[in-house]
Order: structure tokens, then C-alpha cells, then sequence
């Protein structure tokens, strides 16, 4: 299968982490990425919100390249990418005459034959080899010991005919992508609520405020770091924590980034030094409790011995 | 022949004497007339006579449809000795004077018809009417109120009726319920003295613990099979003291009766006022049919046959079936209510987000009118489940499922609005300084009392109704935030709550689909049973001599269900009174000589009307199977005629030689 990938603007500049995970993460799982030549623009929040058709015919430019390429899918790490890659599809294919126009507003011919994913389906996908990848690797025995809260936000979860999450109001995609990895996804409230989005330049205090529900959230739910799959919930979460008083900053994780650890990725190989919430501590203390559990386990594999050879414990 | 000019109805549009005259020299027509009004009795009195003066072998009334006056013109026929099923209606009205203008076109037209139906009136047989004797007993599937009522009816009515529920106690739930909307009377008080009734009655015979296994025949003569599922009690040995029931070690099964929120030992009566009193052994649950479930040879325990004194604990009881005959069946199988959790049955959606199962306090409305219940766990204290405290403020959602095409259920479920109106009375009367806040749509309060009583939870015992919908609660600390939205203010509704109770929606019981199918009545797409007439025919099915009461057909609340138990009670006693019943002859017949025995009729019949008969040669020896319909059960719609690959079945009235002179008529002449 030919994986068509769409990194769209954020991964090609804020978010560039999300881009080296996931080009990192791909391979090691047998998917072969190719990006789609000459992308343009998917048209979020600025084209859809001026012209409905100019906001359909952007991201349906882009599929049709895909077409031609050859690809079978495209996946968009990016919710918003793909939200409106995945949005074009399935307005067109709901809406005949808007198939018939297209083509000839993109001057190109167009099937509408390519399956859109977001990175969350994809990995999800290839959930076996993850594991497979995480027994092999080294990273096992550090992120086991991870407790994490996965971050959905809005565009993965809703509309939900068009988004094809397995439950809107509580998915549990990424959780399975987490527990493959090894690590122990949280039970918390905060999973689809809204981190403000692109409200963050124009009511930066409401962004501020809902991202620290999130944040304080997951702390009262144990987790040692957030886990998300969207640019922007990024950009809410961890810059916007960046700027907090209290200095109790949680780290935020791409779901990539989380997979390349468990696969025993170096850290600066996923781009983790490029976040604002600085990870190394956690990944320090991931050690430690790894080193702990070890030796913890090592002594009582030690003392059951001792008991089997007689000896009182 | 006699032509009607129904007043001007027919004879504005149609030359009623041109029709006459013409079909005068039609061949094998004696008789030609026109009157003003046929079915008058004068009209009736020219057929009559006419049949009489020139004993004539068919009829043919050219008036109005068949569904209007078939009825009255072949009881005039029969009068004058004629056999009905040789007089025949061609309808001029409805289908010729009625939609058209034009006289001319429309004489002609009128013509064309009457020819065609005296070419099939020559080809007409004699018929006598069906006569089907009646057994007069019935069963009633489903011992909740629906069933108590119907049982009750009948049987006061003088006929004898089995009862049959797959619980071990009759009642249903209304016994589970605390107290009853409009008037908060308590429903225990007004159900258990019915339950005993039942139990007592020398017409009734209760099968509890018991389903039904198979249905054979057809109206009037139906042979039942019911599953007696293994007690492990001998009924006729039990007092019903208790003894064992407190000597059963495994005490840690969740009692069904309070809704889980309680537990029970593994031999146990569902509650203090079962009918029949007597206990019944949960097999999964036993330890002793546990470990024989796992193939020990020694039995782990046995406490309760050793507590028994009069020896009535039987390990080793197996299912019995139990055949009887019934000449009619009234199916009360009631509800369920909707599981609010991820996990849901036929595809239907669940709340995830209201993390119900999850948070203890997050309860639905069964489980909530068993915390009022005197009966209930807490003995009608509103206790909390997780720990134990007086919750000062609940939150009550309505319309969880109900109305929610999302969630795969479209229905209004009908009792909801009220029930929580009460809920909401019931807790405030208990807990004064409590808060009762209700989150809802619209409130359907149609009823007598109802909307009063709405208003009263509203006005005098403070209920504060919030219109709007919850998106989601979870737990924070020791409260639930229940999340949702004010439509009416426009804002934000943020609650901090010490338990929340769901409003679930009625679905019927998941086994329904399966029993409609044994009896071959329909139901409808969310599997509850349909009646065969929605308006006209509320308690029959489309299945003759199988009626239907309570839940099981739509929600209902215990006033409607009562009411159609005893309206299919009557409808049972109405076809009771006679000793057989009447049908029509117009069924399906099978010509055995030319029938190969393939059943495509079999299955195509929607109502089970083809059985299957050995042919024996002259020796007496089996060589070969054909189909037969069973006239009581063939409704006559010709299905099967349609289906027949060899051609062998035939519908009386509607043979092929009779459509096929109508045709003929019609290219002839």
C-alpha cells in the first residue's frame, strides 16, 4: 500500500518534532512515506471560513495529486490537514454536482478515489508492530513506566461522520496506540475538550485558561505527560504552559513521539529538546523508575530462589 | 345481473339502464335489471326473487366495492338459496363512476367491468364457510401487571388460562417500583394483592421460571411447549420458610430485584412478596453447580439440602417441557430499560461520557425507584451507592436514548417525563433540604393528573426543571460535574452533584424478536410487537387468535398497560363465546396429486399456514411428501399460489380458470 504523506505548513515549520517523528517512526513500522509533490495549502480556518467551495476545492487539489502519484491513502498528522482533506472527500462524494465541478476548478482530473488518515488510525493500524518494534527495542523498561493522558481535541474526534473515530464523546484510539507502546494511558475528564484552538492570538486569556483545566486535569489523573495528535493542541498546551507562573509544567508528547521512545528512538532523533515544556526530566526520572523496577525485580526473583533453597525469609 | 344507480353516485356518470340492456344479450345472462338502490330492501328483494323465478346459479350486483356491501348481497343470495360464493360484486363506483366524466366512456367502461365478472361468476364453485372448533383456554406469555391483568380477565370471564413468566416471581416490574405516578400510591399495595389473585385462582395456572418453547397450530387450536427451567426446588415440598436461602454461603451475587445495587445468596426468592414463594437455585452462580460445571465428582457444597427440613432441594432437577392446548395467546412480554454504558446490544449507541457504570452514584431510574423503595436496599432511605450519604443534590437527565436518532433510538419513551417528576417528589419529600434538578427536552405530561402532577413537583415540592441537555459528567473529588446547557438561558449549566439518575428509555425485551417469529407476528424495527391495526385493531397481531398487551407493543405506563390487558382479554372472551369459529372459504389449496413436496410455499407463507402431509402407496408405505394449507390458519393473500413452481395451489374464489375468463372477457368482447 502507497502511503501518500501530506505535512501540510505546521510540520514544515511550528511542529517541526511532529514532522521528524513521524518520519522516523514510519519506516520502523513498514510504512513508507512519500510525500505528496507539489502540496499546496489544505485551506484550514482561513479558506473555509471565507469560501466553502475554495475551502473544498484547496484540499481536493492536493488528493488529486495524490491520485496522479499513485498513492492509495494520504495520511495528514496534522488534525487540522486532516480534517479538511478527510471533510473535501466526504463532502464530495455526498454531493454529486460538486463532483462533477471540481475537476474542472482544480484543472485536473479527479476520482476521489484516495483514502484520507490521521496519524492516530494509522499508527493504530500498525499497532502489532509497534509492539512487535517495543519487545525488540530498548526503550521498553523507560516509557513502561509512563503514565500519559491522551489528548484528542476537537478536528480527530468530530464531525463525527467524517472523522471516523470509534466514539466521539469517548475514543479510545489513542489509548490503544499508547498501551501498545507499553505505557499506561490515565482515566481523566479532559480528553475532547477544547484546548481554544486558533483563538490563542485573539483571546489569548481564554486559551490560557481552558488549556490549564486540561493541563491541571491530567495531573490530578497521575499522568507524567499529555499525549496529542494536532499542531495546534500542541501549541495550546505546551507553549501556553511555557507562559505559567506556577513554573508546574506537564510535558506535552506527539502520539509519534511517544511510539519512537517505546521503539528506542534517541530522544533528539523525535525532536523532543524542541518542545517549550523541557522533557528531559521526564525522561530522567522514566530511567530512574526503570532502574528502580529492575532492581526491585531483581530482588525478589532473588529472594523467591533463596526461599526455594530452604533458606526463612 | 343487477345494476345499482346508487342514487345519482353511479348513474350521473353512467347510463345504468344502457348497461343493463346490453348485458341483457350477454351470453348465459337471464336476468338484467337496474334499480335506484340495490342494497335497499326492495333491491334486495328483486335478487331474491329472481333467484327464486328462474333458479338462477349465479349473481352478479354491479355497485359499489366488495369491502362496502359484498356482505349484504350474499346474504340475500343465501336467503334465496343460492350458495353466497356464487354472487359477485363489479364495482362501478369506486373504480369507474366515481373518477370519471365523461357518461359515454364511462358506460362503456361499466360494461367492460360487469362482463368480466360474470364470465368469473360462470366459473364460480360453491364454498361453505370454515368452521373451526375452539378450545377455550388461553395462554398469556409474561407475568408483569400486563400479564396479571390479561391472566385475571380471562379467567374471570370463566375460561381457564396458563400463565407463563421466565422469572421465578411474577410481578414483573412494577413490583420493583417504589411508588406510583399520578397519585403516589404505593405499587406494591396495589400489585401484590393481584399477584396473589393469580395464584389462587382456580382457572389460572401459573408456570414461573418458564418459557415458551415452541407454538404449533392456528387459532382456536394452538399446542404450546413450555420450558419448566429446572428450580432445583420441588414446588409441591416447599413451604417457603427461608432456611435455605440463609444457609447458602455465597452471598455476593448481585440481586436483579434491586436493580445490582444490593446482593443475594445463590438460592434465594427474588423479594419478600414472589408469587410463588418459593426459592430457585442460580445455577451460574452455585458453588455446588459451579464445580460440577467444571467436572468435580464431589460436590463443593450442599448447605442449603442439609438446611432443608422437608427434603424439597433437588440437585438433580432437569428442565421439563410441558405441552398444552390453547385456543388463543396474548404476548405481555414488557420491557427493558436502555443500558446507558459503550457496550449496547442491536447496534445501538451508548453514553460513554456519563461514565455511568464507572461512577457508582451515576444510576438510572429503576435503580433510583428501588433507593425510595420501603422494599430497596436502604429500606426507602436515599442513600447514595458509593458511600452511603444523603446526596443533598441530584441531578436527573431525561431522555437518555429516548429521542435520539443518534443513539438508534427515535421514540419518545412516554413514562420517563413523569417518572422523574415523581423521582423528583419522592426525594424531596424524604431529603427536605435536598435539590432536585432535572435536565429535560420537552415535558410530555399527557395524561389525566399528569400535567398537574408535573407542576406540582415544580411549584410545590421545588423540583427546578432546566431545559437542555447534558454533553458529559465525570467525578471530581467527592461530587459528579454534570456538564450541560441551559437552551433557554443560553448558558453553560455546570453542576456539582452528589448523584445523578438517568431517565433510561424503554426497549423491549431482546427475546421479543424471537417470539414474534414463533407465533409469526410482525414486529417493528425496534423489535417492539405491532399491533394489526394501529388505530382499529390496538390488542390483536396479524397472526389471528395471538393478541397482545402492555409494553411489549410500545411504552406504556401501568394505567395503558392495564388497559390493553383487559382489552385483549375481552378480544380472548369475545372469541370465547362461541363454540367454533367462522372464516371465510377464499384459502389455498393444494393439489396434492401435482405437488412435488418442494415447500416453496412453506416458506413463503407469512403465516405459518403450510404443513406438511406423507403420501403412502398402496401398500401403506411412505413414498412421497406434499404440502397442505391448514384452512384455519390460511389467511387467503396467495402467496404461495404465486410461488408454486409446479403450479399446484390454487386460491377458492380466485382460481386461475376464474382470473382467466376475467381476461378473456375483457379481449373478447
Amino acid at each position: 500500500m502507497s502511503i501518500g504523506y501530506y505535512p501540510g505548513c505546521s510540520l514544515h515549520g511550528t511542529s517541526r518534532e511532529f514532522d521528524e517523528s513521524t518520519r522516523a517512526v514510519a519506516p520502523a513500522l513498514g510504512i513508507e512515506l512519500r510525500e505528496i509533490d507539489d502540496w499546496s495549502c489544505c485551506g484550514a480556518s482561513s479558506a473555509h471560513s471565507s469560501s466553502h467551495l475554495l475551502g473544498v476545492a484547496l484540499p481536493a487539489r492536493n488528493l488529486a495529486l495524490a491520485e496522479e502519484q499513485g498513492h492509495d491513502a494520504v495520511v495528514a498528522p496534522c488534525a487540522a490537514c486532516f480534517s479538511r482533506l478527510a471533510t473535501t472527500r466526504y463532502e464530495i462524494a455526498h454531493d454529486a454536482n460538486l463532483a462533477e465541478a471540481i475537476p474542472g476548478i482544480i484543472e485536473r482530473p479527479f476520482a476521489n478515489s484516495v483514502d484520507v488518515v490521521n496519524i492516530v488510525q494509522l499508527l493504530l493500524a500498525h499497532a502489532e508492530k509497534i509492539r512487535e518494534g517495543v519487545s525488540a527495542g530498548s526503550g521498553t523498561a523507560a516509557v513502561g513506566q509512563l503514565k500519559v493522558a491522551a489528548y484528542y481535541g476537537c478536528l480527530l474526534v468530530r464531525p463525527v461522520e467524517v472523522a471516523g473515530a470509534d466514539d466521539s464523546e469517548v475514543p479510545t484510539t489513542m489509548e490503544q496506540v499508547i498501551s501498545a507502546c507499553g505505557a499506561t494511558p490515565v482515566k481523566w475528564n479532559m480528553a475532547v475538550e477544547c484546548c481554544g484552538g486558533s483563538f490563542s492570538m485573539s483571546r489569548t486569556s481564554s486559551v490560557m485558561r481552558l488549556g490549564r483545566a486540561i493541563v491541571d486535569d491530567a495531573r490530578k489523573a497521575g499522568a507524567d505527560a499529555i499525549v496529542v495528535a494536532c499542531p495546534m493542541c500542541h501549541a495550546n498546551l505546551d507553549f501556553r504552559q511555557a507562559a505559567r507562573s506556577d513554573g508546574d509544567a506537564l510535558p506535552v508528547l506527539y502520539l509519534t513521539q511517544l511510539v519512537g521512545l517505546a521503539m528506542g528512538m534517541t530522544p533528539e532523533t523525535l525532536g523532543l529538546q524542541r518542545h517549550f515544556v523541557d522533557t528531559k526530566p521526564l525522561l530522567d526520572t522514566l530511567d530512574t523508575r526503570a532502574h528502580e523496577l529492575a532492581a526491585k525485580t531483581q530482588a525478589a526473583a532473588a529472594a523467591k530462589t533463596k526461599a526455594r533453597d530452604g533458606a526463612v525469609v | 345481473m343487477f345494476v345499482c344507480h346508487c342514487g345519482e353516485n353511479i348513474a350521473r356518470t353512467v347510463d345504468c339502464a344502457r348497461v343493463s340492456e346490453t348485458l341483457a344479450d350477454h351470453p348465459g345472462v337471464v336476468v338484467s335489471l337496474d334499480y335506484k338502490y340495490m342494497c335497499s330492501d326492495p333491491g334486495q328483494n328483486l335478487v331474491k326473487q329472481a333467484i327464486e323465478e328462474h333458479g338462477l346459479t349465479g349473481v352478479v350486483v354491479a355497485a359499489c366495492s366488495p369491502h362496502m356491501h359484498e356482505k349484504t348481497f350474499r346474504r340475500a343470495a343465501a336467503r334465496a338459496g343460492l350458495n353466497p360464493f356464487l354472487c359477485e360484486m363489479a364495482n362501478i363506483r369506486e373504480q369507474c363512476s366515481w373518477i370519471h366524466d365523461d357518461k359515454v366512456e364511462a358506460t362503456d367502461k361499466a360494461i367492460e367491468i360487469v362482463r368480466t365478472i360474470v364470465e368469473k361468476v360462470k366459473n364460480n364453485a360453491p364454498l361453505e364457510t370454515i368452521h373451526i372448533p375452539v378450545t377455550k383456554r388461553a395462554i398469556v406469555i409474561g407475568g408483569g401487571i400486563a400479564g396479571i391483568q390479561a391472566a385475571l380477565d380471562i379467567a374471570d370471564g370463566g375460561a381457564d388460562v396458563i400463565l407463563v413468566e421466565k422469572e421465578p416471581s411474577i410481578g414483573g416490574h412494577m413490583s420493583q417500583l417504589s411508588e406510583t405516578f399520578p397519585t403516589l400510591d404505593c405499587s406494591q399495595c396495589i400489585l401484590t394483592p393481584r399477584m396473589v389473585e393469580v395464584y389462587q385462582h382456580p382457572r389460572i395456572t401459573l408456570h414461573t421460571y418458564s418459557e415458551l418453547e415452541s407454538v404449533e397450530g392456528f387459532i382456536g387450536n394452538f399446542t404450546v411447549t413450555i420450558r419448566k427451567k429446572a428450580r432445583s426446588v420441588d414446588e409441591s415440598l416447599c413451604t417457603g420458610c427461608g432456611d435455605c436461602t440463609a444457609a447458602c454461603p455465597s452471598r455476593k451475587i448481585p440481586n436483579e430485584f434491586d436493580a445490582n445495587l444490593s446482593l443475594r445468596p445463590a438460592i434465594y426468592v427474588p423479594f419478600p412478596q414472589a408469587v410463588p414463594n418459593i426459592p430457585v437455585i442460580d445455577r451460574e452462580h452455585c458453588t455446588l453447580f459451579k464445580g460440577r460445571a467444571k467436572g468435580r465428582e464431589k460436590d463443593l457444597c450442599g448447605k442449603c439440602k442439609e438446611s432443608c427440613l422437608r427434603n424439597a432441594v433437588d440437585y438433580e432437577q432437569v428442565d421439563t417441557l410441558v405441552k398444552e392446548h390453547v385456543g388463543a395467546i396474548v404476548i405481555a412480554t414488557g420491557f427493558v430499560p436502555y443500558s446507558v454504558g459503550r457496550d449496547q446490544p442491536d447496534g445501538l449507541k451508548g453514553y460513554a461520557e456519563f461514565n455511568y457504570g464507572e461512577i457508582p452514584d451515576v444510576i438510572d431510574g429503576l435503580q433510583f425507584e428501588r433507593l425510595a423503595s420501603a422494599s430497596g436496599p436502604t429500606g426507602g432511605e436515599i442513600r447514595r451507592p458509593s458511600d452511603g450519604k444523603v446526596p443533598k443534590r441530584i441531578v436527573f437527565v431525561q431522555c437518555v436514548g429516548s429521542r435520539d436518532p443518534e443513539k438508534g433510538i427515535s421514540y419518545c419513551s412516554k413514562i420517563c417525563c413523569m417518572y422523574v417528576a415523581k423521582h423528583t417528589m419522592l426525594y424531596r419529600h424524604k431529603v427536605h433540604d435536598g435539590e432536585a434538578i432535572v435536565f429535560y427536552m420537552d415535558i410530555r405530561a399527557a395524561g389525566k393528573g399528569y400535567e398537574e402532577f408535573v407542576r406540582r413537583a415544580i411549584e410545590e415540592d421545588g423540583a427546578q426543571y432546566i431545559r437542555g441537555r447534558i454533553s458529559r459528567m465525570y467525578r471530581d473529588g467527592d461530587v459528579i460535574k454534570v456538564v450541560g446547557f441551559d437552551t433557554l438561558s443560553g448558558e453553560p449549566a455546570i453542576i456539582d452533584a452528589d448523584m445523578v439518575v438517568l431517565a433510561t428509555a424503554v426497549r423491549p425485551h431482546k427475546r421479543v424478536k424471537q417470539l414474534a417469529r414463533m407465533l409469526s407476528t410482525a414486529y417493528d424495527q425496534y423489535g417492539f410487537i405491532s399491533a394489526a391495526h394501529p388505530k382499529l385493531r390496538p390488542v390483536e397481531t396479524n397472526t389471528a387468535g395471538v393478541f397482545v398487551a402492555g409494553a411489549c407493543m410500545s411504552p406504556s405506563d401501568i394505567p395503558d398497560s392495564i388497559a390493553t390487558a383487559s382489552a385483549a382479554a375481552s378480544k380472548v372472551l369475545g372469541m370465547f363465546s362461541s363454540d367454533d369459529l367462522e372464516r371465510e372459504p377464499t384459502v389455498a389449496i393444494v393439489n396434492e396429486r401435482t405437488c412435488i413436496g418442494c415447500y416453496s410455499c412453506e416458506r413463503v407463507c407469512p403465516y405459518g399456514a403450510i404443513e406438511h402431509v406423507d403420501v403412502c402407496n398402496r401398500d401403506g408405505e411412505i413414498c412421497g411428501h406434499v404440502a397442505r394449507v391448514v384452512p384455519g390458519v390460511c389467511q387467503g393473500c396467495g402467496t404461495c399460489v404465486a410461488t408454486c413452481p409446479s403450479k399446484s395451489v390454487e386460491l377458492l374464489g380466485f382460481t386461475d380458470e376464474q382470473i382467466f375468463a376475467e381476461i378473456n372477457a375483457l379481449l373478447t368482447w
